[in-house]
């Protein structure tokens, strides 16, 4: 240690000069998966475990080729990215409009406070079945699981911000004689983006996983249906490439949003500049 | 100079000036009570006139600034500005509140504009077209000495440049009257001497109204034509005190002699009131 004293805030990091830790996970990252898909092979070849139980790495490589190759993969990938989004798109719009409704609103959050307490408590993919009832086997019935699992982070997320809104910040709009839609778009809306940016990447990441459990039960399309098919077809390396495939489209989705965060909020901390 | 006494010649007839509270009154209620925050309080602040409401903790003058703002209002009494009534049957007259900018203990700034643009605020709120805007918010940014700061986030700015950024955001529409409450409190000493000397500049090149709030004794004899020394539980006012030490002050003004006698009058009474 050297004579710094304890309270002496640490020394800024200079921008645009990535330092030492931030270089470390490009390091890091693709070693220790190298390490993990090591350990895979080695442990598939000297216990010489059947390919149905687990596949080598190999063969989960040569699947995965095979199937970006394939028209019919990229059709249930394009089914499972447009449910997805369309289910998101619908989560975004009445999680932040209600969010901000029961923001502003005293009266509203406390009467729909205990419905939307049950919604979350309630185990939602349960509900799947139900909706395939309703909405049949097509699109919809997914859109919508997507929809209701992606919509509570996004509007707890938008509560909390428009309830975060500085009130001297308010004081500064009310002496502007600001108008109530002045005061929602140029201040309430930009000082809960950063709020409504971290709903959003937790309802993006549920909005994928209710598009695939809603494809699991119903109808013949998407990466969830595919997954199934693999598994009743017993072809285990083909249902290891969905899993990374779908992977891989969760992490696009996920830093999707964060380039959305860069773009929407450069100013905040978050941002990391 | 003999004590301080309540003088109540000072105070201008109501209905006259750029301010004028006339038996202006404020209760809180809390859960299971109320709050006498202000008793019945005339006061009349002229036009180009830089008065200060001292006074301790608690004595309401926060409150009275915020009624004045049009950010309360009062429970009882009629508030007058530039001869318009703030408040008529229990709404707030816009005409009369544009005639004020407000400048509060912290800048609040909005962090995610840049200073340019949030001094313009006001003025886009006001539809303005974009290129007055920026012309309007330059010249502003020379006058109060922040040139040059145009792009950056109001993070990036020290507290002193932020609370500068906040006048010429309150002066950015060309109000009459300016109100400071305690605008420089949470800045340290020696920049808050620098912005004292500057608001005095600002203040004599644009000859606005001012009324600011402080608990400092310094700030107020150093900034003021009139004092209003207001005491506490419930809040009212003390005392009236004029500065006739002439301007611009500089950071000497501090040893003059009427400077020491008002701060040390001021002192005392505060000591006796608090």
């Amino acid at each position: 240690m050297s004579g710094i004293p304890l309270d002496e805030p640490a020394p800024p990091r200079t921008s645009g000069m990535p330092g030492r830790e931030a270089l470390l996970p490009w390091l890091t990252t693709p070693a220790l998966l190298f390490v993990l898909v090591g350990i895979w092979h080695l442990y598939v070849t000297e216990t010489e475990i059947s390919a149905f139980i687990l596949p080598s790495p190999a063969s989960v490589w040569t699947a995965w080729l095979e199937m970006l190759d394939s028209p019919r993969a990229w059709r249930h990938t394009g089914a499972t990215i447009y449910v997805t989004l369309v289910g998101f798109a619908w989560a975004l719009v009445v999680g932040v409009g209600l969010g901000v409704a029961i923001g502003r609103l005293r009266w509203l959050e406390q009467t729909l406070n205990p419905f939307i307490v049950a919604t979350q408590v309630i185990p939602k993919v349960a509900l799947v079945p139900l909706f395939v009832v309703w909405f049949g086997f097509g699109p919809t019935s997914k859109i919508i699981v997507a929809a209701v699992l992606a919509f509570f982070p996004i509007l707890t997320n938008t509560v909390l911000g428009v309830k975060s809104v500085d009130a001297g910040h308010r004081d500064v709009m009310v002496s502007l004689n600001a108008t109530r839609w002045q005061i929602f778009r140029r201040l309430e809306l930009p000082s809960s983006l950063p709020y409504i940016l971290t709903g959003m990447e937790v309802g993006i990441v549920l909005a994928i996983i209710g598009a695939i459990v809603g494809e699991y039960l119903g109808g013949n399309a998407g990466l969830g249906y595919m997954l199934i098919a693999r598994m009743n077809a017993y072809e285990t390396d083909s249902l290891f490439a969905v899993i990374i495939h779908m992977t891989i489209l969760g992490f696009v989705f996920y830093f999707g949003i964060g380039a959305l965060r860069r773009f929407l909020i450069p100013w905040h901390a978050s941002s990391g500049r | 100079m003999p004590p301080l006494a309540p003088d109540l010649s000072a105070l201008a007839a109501p209905g006259t000036g750029a301010i004028v509270l006339d038996g202006v009154e404020k209760w809180y209620g809390t859960r299971d009570r109320l709050v006498h925050a202000l008793a019945r309080t005339d006061l009349s602040v002229a036009e180009g006139e830089l008065v200060v409401l001292l006074g301790p903790s608690g004595c309401g003058k926060t409150t009275l600034l915020r009624m004045v703002g049009g950010l309360i209002p009062p429970t009882s009494g009629t508030l007058t500005v530039e001869g318009t009534p703030l408040w008529k049957e229990g709404a707030r007259q816009d005409a009369a509140v544009s005639e004020l900018g407000m400048v509060f203990q912290e800048a609040n700034l909005f962090p995610w504009l840049t200073i340019e643009d949030n001094i313009a605020l006001p003025l886009e709120l006001k539809g303005v077209a974009r290129a007055e805007r920026r012309a309007r918010a330059h010249a502003l940014m020379r006058l109060v000495g922040i040139a040059g700061f145009e792009t950056r986030w109001p993070k990036e700015l020290s507290g002193g440049m932020r609370q500068r950024a906040a006048i010429a955001r309150a002066l950015s529409y060309d109000p009459h009257i300016l109100l400071m409450d305690e605008p420089f409190g949470a800045l340290d000493a020696m920049t808050r001497d620098q912005m004292n000397l500057e608001l005095q500049r600002i203040w004599m090149e644009t000859r606005k109204t001012i009324l600011l709030v402080t608990h400092s004794i310094g700030e107020a004899v150093f900034l003021a034509d009139r004092i209003v020394l207001l005491s506490p539980r419930p809040g009212r006012i003390d005392t009236v005190v004029d500065v006739p030490i002439e301007r611009p002050r500089t950071l000497d003004t501090q040893g003059h002699p009427a400077f020491q006698s008002i701060a040390k009058a001021l002192r005392h009474r505060l000591a006796e009131i608090s």
